[in-house]
């Protein structure tokens, strides 16, 4: 058995701020374990700009943005493991890793943080009837083989689902020679950022088919063409909208999975609705001396702000393993109000001395609505937006003043007003 | 060179047949259309090993179904293949059903099945919580289990290319003349000549029988649509529950899988195509509205894939299996559909006795050893199993499949097996690596990685299964 303070499961953007921000605050055994070969998570192969804005001032790479980290953990003593898997980890924080190097790995960790990202959802869950022919993939999959790879996976493209990587994806095999047809999108809104839709879509000629969904795939070897129909209110095919466009490739970007296998085997309750843990504001989970961050806890649509929750996480962490807590918790769990359809942190400990950010996604598109925060029947904000879009992550501050008002009994609401 | 015995197509039937013969000094080959063993009608079915009360007393699927299925699982412990004795249990949802399930149980006891009990609603809801609240009754059969098709074919195939059978992949057999008491096999690969041929060609079986003009072989390809749901679903059921059978079939079925997941499904309608495995929305909404009608709680939202499979059923309603008519070194083992799988062991071994029974003197193989060995699954070991595994072999420290953790060196075991993998179906198939939640969607193009190194080719040469069905172009810019 070997000794961490703290063990940092995934090595991505989330991962890395998150034992930086232990470290800065002064933990002394720090290891991340990551299961790629290198350090950065899934910024590696995203090749194109617009991170950082928010967190740098500036327009960085993907690639740029993860090297910033990168370069920190580097030169800091904290012990990094890549290409190394977690299978489990216990109950009494014990993590079970394997590598070809060291093999079966035991660490008894005070505190860990679970930065194991999210995964791609698949054809499978998408109920498409047709062939199981070559040439049906995931955007991100897409994404791993031209930029990573070097290889085009296809000629003749149709993105299913226009979130954020099938917006970047569309530009991407554009850039690269291949044709893209259509990007079909089953809901009447864009799930991505409105800057992608303009700068990979718009600025390139690509339509955007909005209630539109593939309905069948065909080709026995090599995918040759795919069905696609306008679909109703209940999300089902219109009969009659049919048609059929050829292409030798459908990429699917139809939403994200926070990977949290580990985290259920360890019995940690998880929020129905952002499929992660639940937390409170330090982002520690249900189980004692477990933080989770990044998209593993909830999928978010910019890297800036994962770096800023993976830094509370750390924070987190840090005061937990130093016994820096302030005693005995009390939660106040914040309600979702009309049209909002999470909050992360689920809790917040009104002990906590500092100001806390509530983030949080609406259910569907909203102009000129107003959110508002209400404690206690009191409103505390209540703030024009000119618009609220479910691909874009909101956020309003709870200041330290308001929680220190607070008490067991105290509620707390965010709502959208139209 | 001629051959004693070729056997077209490797599905459940003639990888097992191969596997029976390689106990004999034989020179045998095992020819498959695809590129890999298991590609049809084996590849994509309920797994069931029946208990034997669905076939009319008599016929040929009575008889080796019970047979077939009492050897399932002293087999499937020689090939190292997961099987699993949990029970079926056939549900009726009125009065005249349970009439049939009367019919089903005397029907069983006719064909030697042992343990079968007709239970009552309450007995039926203390083993099964989640039955429907419409079931009235039911009938129990222990000895039903289940078992996962193509890897039992795969490990036949391994073994019996172990012992000495020749395996010729993307072998399709387009021709076939007779003279001097030998047959010369057109196919993709060139003239093969062999003594006997066993018809194991499933969909296409009567295709193959008609070149030597043999018309007796009449096979209606039958679609039948699955969905592989998650494995956090898995113990929804612990039997497999039937509904009362249909003209067409046993009906959907609502089941886990050895692997852990719940699987639901078939529908069941004649096509034309041997070939077609498409999907169809009708089909899909046909399996989750039956699997709702056995079971509370079946819901789709926890799918991982559907999937089309096509049963290759006789018209004359059972299996065919015998010399054929037109010439008696060419025998039939045809339209085996459900249950085939079941009965497949008793069938190989009756075949083998058949080729046997004509020579005059035959040999056994004194090196034939019907144990699959080295099966290593690091998801089953310990941790003492692993850390040995990975001591002696890094590759097995290498977690190449998240979801179902299947390591590098699993991989590459099953690509460097005897009948090994090609392409990236056939590493999913063997380790299942591509098989869980995410679909492949990480670990895919890594497989492809692995499979072109050790093959010795580029990247865009692997395909997903063999032909044209390749994954990747030219290189970017």
């Amino acid at each position: 058995m070997i000794n961490y303070d703290l063990v940092v499961v995934g090595g991505g953007p989330a991962g890395m701020a998150a034992a930086l921000k232990a470290k800065e605050e002064g933990v002394e055994k720090i290891i991340i374990l990551e299961r790629a070969e290198t350090l950065g998570g899934i910024l590696e192969q995203c090749i194109h700009t617009g991170f950082g804005l928010h967190y740098f001032g500036e327009e960085l790479s993907g690639p740029e943005y993860a090297e910033k980290f990168i370069v920190q953990v580097e030169a800091s003593d904290i012990d990094v493991k890549c290409d190394t898997m977690v299978l489990d980890i216990s109950d009494d924080n014990v993590v079970t890793a394997v590598n070809k190097t060291d093999g079966l790995v035991k660490i008894q960790a005070k505190a860990i943080v679970l930065a194991m990202g999210c995964r791609e959802r698949p054809r499978g869950a998408l109920e498409m009837a047709g062939t199981r022919a070559s040439g049906i993939m995931t955007a991100g999959t897409a994404q791993k083989y031209v930029n990573l790879d070097g290889y085009m996976p296809g000629k003749k493209v149709v993105i299913l689902g226009s979130g954020d990587i099938g917006l970047i994806m569309a530009r991407r095999m554009t850039l690269e020679g291949a044709e893209v047809k259509v990007v079909c999108e089953i809901m009447p809104y864009s799930g991505g950022l409105t800057r992608n839709i303009v700068q990979c879509l718009d600025d390139f000629g690509i339509p955007l088919r909005l209630s539109t969904t593939v309905i069948k795939t065909h080709g026995r070897e090599r995918l040759e063409g795919v069905t696609i129909a306008k679909v109703d209110d209940r999300l089902q095919p219109i009969p009659g909208t049919e048609e059929y466009i050829e292409c030798d490739t459908l990429m699917l970007s139809v939403g994200l999975i926070p990977e949290n296998e580990l985290t259920k085997n360890v019995g940690i309750p998880l929020d129905r609705v952002t499929n992660g843990a639940v937390v409170d504001e330090m982002r520690q989970t249900g189980h004692k001396g477990i933080f989770a961050c990044g998209n593993v806890l909830h999928v978010h649509d910019l890297v800036d702000y994962v770096t800023l929750e993976a830094q509370l996480a750390g924070k987190g962490a840090a005061d937990y393993i130093l016994g820096r807590t302030p005693g005995e918790a009390i939660y106040v769990a914040p309600q979702t109000g009309n049209g909002v359809r999470y909050i992360v942190p689920q809790k917040i400990n009104i002990k906590n001395p500092n100001d806390v950010k509530l983030y949080f996604r609406v259910g569907k598109i909203y102009k000129n609505a107003r959110v508002v925060v209400e404690c206690d029947g009191n409103v505390l904000s209540s703030k024009k937006k000119v618009k609220l879009a479910p691909g874009e992550m909101e956020n309003v501050v709870i200041s330290a003043d308001v929680l220190a008002s607070m008490n067991d009994n105290s509620t707390l609401s965010v709502r959208v007003e139209e | 060179m001629i051959y004693d015995v070729a056997i077209i197509g490797a599905g459940v039937i003639g990888s097992l047949t191969a596997r029976e013969l390689s106990r004999y000094k034989l020179k045998t080959a095992l020819l498959e259309a695809s590129n890999d063993v298991a590609m049809g009608a084996t590849k994509a079915n309920s797994g069931i090993v029946h208990a034997g009360f669905d076939a009319v007393p008599g016929t040929l699927k009575a008889k080796f179904n019970v047979k077939g299925t009492a050897m399932m699982a002293k087999y499937c412990e020689m090939l190292s293949v997961p099987y699993k004795n949990n029970g079926s249990i056939v549900v009726a949802f009125s009065e005249e059903e349970k009439h049939t399930l009367r019919v089903l149980y005397e029907r069983g006891l006719a064909n030697g099945v042992e343990k079968l009990r007709l239970i009552d609603r309450e007995e039926l809801v203390g083993l099964e919580p989640n039955i429907a609240d419409e079931a009235v009754g039911a009938l129990v059969a222990p000895t039903a289990g289940i078992v996962c098709p193509y890897e039992l074919t795969i490990a036949a195939a391994e073994n019996a290319v172990s012992n000495g059978v020749e395996f010729k992949r993307n072998c399709r057999v387009t021709g076939i003349a007779f003279s001097d008491g030998v047959f010369t096999l057109e196919t993709t690969l060139g003239e093969i000549k062999s003594r006997y041929v066993i018809n194991a060609a499933g969909t296409h079986s009567g295709e193959v029988s008609k070149m030597i003009g043999d018309d007796s072989v009449e096979i209606v390809p039958r679609a039948g649509e699955y969905f592989i749901l998650d494995k956090a679903v898995g113990n929804l059921v612990s039997h497999t529950i039937f509904q009362c059978p249909t003209e067409l079939g046993k009906g959907v079925l609502v089941t886990g899988t050895v692997d852990g997941n719940l699987l639901i499904g078939p529908t069941a309608s004649d096509i034309e195509d041997a070939d077609d495995t498409a999907t169809t929305l009708e089909g899909l909404n046909e399996v989750k509205r039956l699997a709702s009608k056995s079971c509370k709680n079946v819901s789709t939202r926890n799918a991982i894939t559907s999937f089309s499979g096509l049963r290759a059923h006789a018209k004359s309603n059972d299996f065919i299996i015998g010399p054929s008519s037109a010439n008696d070194h060419f025998i039939n083992a045809a339209g085996i559909e459900s249950p085939g799988l079941s009965s497949a062991p008793a069938i190989a071994v009756y075949l083998a006795y058949l080729i046997c029974n004509d020579f005059e003197k035959i040999d056994l193989n004194p090196d034939f050893d019907g144990v699959r060995h080295d099966v290593f699954r690091f998801r089953h070991a310990s941790d003492e199993e692993r850390a040995a595994a990975i001591a002696e072999n890094p590759a097995y420290g290498r977690i190449i499949c998240r979801c179902e953790t299947v390591t590098e060196g699993e991989i590459i075991d099953a690509i460097r097996a005897p009948a090994g993998a090609r392409d990236v179906d056939g590493v999913k198939r063997r380790t299942r690596a591509g098989m869980g939640r995410c679909q492949g969607g990480f670990c895919g193009s890594k497989v492809v990685e692995i499979l072109a190194r050790e093959l010795g080719k580029e990247v865009n040469e692997i395909t997903k299964f063999g032909n044209g069905s390749f994954i990747l172009f030219d290189k970017s810019k």
